[in-house]
């Protein structure tokens, strides 16, 4: 069996956003009898020609009648190769604050152009957001090819265009399939009228690309979840912290530092309820045995010794404001970053990223929904966090409402000028 | 750096990385919640689920009860394997149940007999009794549509209802489970697991199952398209037939609106085959609840389904 993939699509309905996840589904054959049964009886009964995949996804009451997607859906399908998961996230509504949420754990985004119109203003935001939160991978799909003859010409202006933007921005990795995902040419199967395009497909891509980069130059950040300890008569002594390695990899004989505490200390075991390790490689959960007995406890990170995440107590950072409350300058909130939750004022709101033109500007009043800006956090205590640049996985935190637990603000340890603006 | 390469054997297989985030889920749930519980019915995702809650404490144990919602309407072999397991693995076992909730008022029988719906209120019964603030739910994104749209950590208030346009976006590997009082979270540590991904995990630990869902002979009468089983709970009826056909259960519920499908499907690798060639969801093929509308689970889950 394979490994796992987790991707985003953006773009919009009218790009055919839908009916290329719908085409994805379908062809891998995802999609079972009964539910194809319910598209065909739906789309019979608004009298369309065939059945509208789009159907496929669009899971709730309200989406159904008003032919819209509410909220970001998450979709199951495997190859022989891999297995897929897909976030897909609405291009209409909310539409920053789903993309955002969608591509936080995506290893790949797939931006959806239609080919008439080629990169516009809501591509070259998808591909910002993406750029933003750091996913590698990005994937044009220029959709519609039907609409423009197959025409080689309009395609490679259009893949050219997005590729300049996109290695603009920072992300290595870009590659652009024209294709028709009504009629399902070079989805799954290679179209015979696109003979021009010799690259892969687009699930031939998925399949391709590599899931994890090497874990090794990572340095080791394991967020404590929970102290076990059993006080058994078989393991009246046993002290063990539970977590996951966060970024890089856990190996026996490692020295560490428990932050924010700054104790060094040394790993003795690596535990789990099927037999011990050597060594851990990230997202996998274990169980941590140290070689001194210190006072450790949920909220703590473990870190390499020799490179250690860096304690703060002043957060500056690029926030997506995810709700529709604000909160003041000198409004107090939480930050949780890993397993750690603090208390903070907000000092300041920076910039503002004008999401169309791209521009940065300066900016002082509170964000609202699907803004994106950069803030300035007091912390109540030290938080040991690293640069999101860098560190995917603990550089990243959310910003809560104390008093109704409401999820504010994704945050990133960036600068929005890290982020190359491509002209 | 002299750290681990990438190559085939330091990859996760889809199965580890899964695993491991349903652990990451458990530890989340019992290191930030007061008051955690786990539904367990002695179907296989709950089986799945309690399993992976025994790996992410180990040695110690499960720091939760588990509650069976019970509709009355069991099968035996499901019930012994609940109670043996709950005995073998020393738990506490609360049982919610829609028989009790008939007989005091709070809920009326329905005149199909079903019972799946009535669980709603001795569930949400027994949160607030208890004062459960996190119930873990088997749950897949892959079972249904309303489901595809539910998050990991479900935010339910003080009426148990899920309100799917104001749920909490959820971000890298970050859980909130901050409520107020009266509220209570609901997790699934099985979102992103498929049917195929549970019995092919199943059989990787050489977990057992209830008997029931492997092929067997049983009397079987037709209706709606489905195989229930003739029982004390109301079938067959008029001139619905009795037949012993070669059958197994897919999915494990309510006896009146759980249906089996033909299968010689007798051990693992054979159910691994026929869920990997089957045309219809599990849902689809055996939930006779599901087929009352489009939007049967997004209702019921509004109204504080599991």
């Amino acid at each position: 069996m394979g490994d796992l993939l987790r991707l985003a699509t953006a773009g919009s309905v009218d790009d055919g956003k839908s009916t290329l996840v719908g085409r994805l589904l379908y062809d891998t054959k995802s999609v079972l009898a009964d539910q194809l049964e319910a598209v065909n009886r739906v789309s019979e009964a608004r009298g369309l020609e065939g059945p509208d995949l789009a159907l496929l996804t669009d899971g709730l009451r309200a989406e159904r009648e008003q032919g819209i997607t509410i909220d970001v859906a998450y979709r199951y399908f495997s190859t022989p190769k891999r297995s897929f998961i897909l976030a897909d996230t609405p291009g209409h509504v909310q539409y920053t604050r789903n993309m955002v949420t969608g591509a936080s754990t995506a290893e790949l985004a797939v931006v959806l152009v239609d080919a008439r119109n080629g990169v516009v203003e809501q591509t070259r935001r998808h591909a910002t957001v993406a750029a933003l939160l750091g996913v590698p991978h990005v994937a044009l799909a220029v959709n519609k090819m039907d609409l423009v003859a197959f025409d080689e010409s309009v395609f490679d202006s259009i893949a050219k265009e997005f590729d300049e933007y996109a290695r603009g921005l920072g992300i290595n990795d870009v590659i652009a399939v024209p294709l028709s995902a009504l009629d399902g040419d070079n989805v799954v199967d290679r179209s015979n009228r696109m003979t021009w395009y010799d690259g892969p497909t687009l699930l031939e891509y998925l399949e391709a690309v590599p899931v994890l980069v090497d874990p090794g130059h990572e340095p080791l950040r394991f967020p404590v979840q929970y102290v076990i300890r059993p006080q058994s008569v078989e393991h009246p002594d046993y002290r063990g912290y539970a977590g996951h390695v966060a970024s890089g990899v856990a190996k026996v004989g490692d020295q560490v530092l428990v932050q924010p505490a700054g104790r060094t200390t040394t790993i003795t075991g690596i535990d789990t309820f099927d037999g011990p390790l050597d060594e851990a490689l990230p997202g996998r959960s274990i169980t941590l045995l140290l070689a001194d007995d210190l006072d450790i406890s949920r909220g703590d990170l473990i870190s390499a010794a020799s490179e250690p995440a860096e304690l703060t107590q002043e957060l500056k950072a690029t926030v997506c404001w995810l709700a529709e409350q604000t909160v003041p300058v000198r409004g107090r909130v939480l930050v949780k970053s890993g397993t750690r939750t603090v208390r903070a004022i907000v000092q300041s709101f920076d910039q503002l990223l004008e999401i169309d033109s791209l521009a940065i500007d300066a900016h002082s009043d509170p964000f609202a929904l699907n803004e994106i800006g950069t803030i300035t956090l007091r912390l109540a205590e030290p938080l040991p966090i690293d640069d999101y640049r860098t560190h995917r996985h603990s550089g990243a935190f959310l910003m809560i409402d104390e008093a109704d637990g409401t999820t504010l603000a994704a945050g990133m340890v960036l600068a929005l000028e890290e982020l190359p603006t491509p002209r | 750096m002299t750290a681990a390469t990438t190559n085939e054997s330091t990859l996760l297989s889809q199965l580890d990385v899964l695993e491991s985030e349903s652990i990451h889920i458990f530890r989340e749930v019992a290191g930030e919640l007061e008051r955690p519980v786990l539904l367990f019915s002695g179907g296989k995702d709950s089986i799945v689920m309690l399993h992976l809650a025994r790996k992410a404490f180990w040695p110690a144990p499960v720091p939760f009860p588990v509650m069976h919602v019970d509709t009355g309407h069991n099968f035996d072999e499901v019930i012994d394997y609940r109670d043996r397991t709950v005995a073998d693995l020393g738990l506490r076992l609360v049982v919610a149940s829609v028989q009790d909730a008939i007989d005091s008022g709070r809920v009326r029988e329905r005149s199909d007999g079903t019972r799946n719906p009535l669980q709603t209120v001795p569930l949400l019964d027994a949160i607030v009794d208890n004062k459960f603030d996190a119930v873990f739910g088997g749950g897949r994104r892959d079972e249904e549509k309303a489901r595809a749209k539910e998050r990991v950590f479900s935010l339910r208030d003080e009426f148990g209802a899920w309100d799917p346009r104001r749920q909490r976006p959820e971000l890298w590997d970050l859980y909130n489970g901050r409520h107020r009082p009266g509220e209570h979270i609901r997790v699934f540590p099985l979102s992103n697991w498929t049917e195929l991904d549970i019995w092919r995990y199943l059989q990787r630990e050489g977990i057992k199952l209830p008997s029931i869902y492997f092929a067997h002979e049983r009397d079987v009468f037709l209706r709606d398209g489905m195989w229930l089983t003739a029982g004390a709970w109301g079938g067959p009826k008029g001139d619905e037939a009795i037949e012993r056909r070669l059958i197994r259960y897919r999915t494990v519920g309510d006896m009146s609106c759980t249906g089996a499908v033909d299968s010689s499907a007798a051990t693992y690798d054979q159910v691994i085959a026929e869920v990997g060639a089957s045309r219809l969801t599990e849902r689809g093929a055996t939930r006779a609840d599901d087929r009352m509308s489009e939007a049967a689970m997004e209702d019921r889950k509004r109204e504080g389904y599991f």
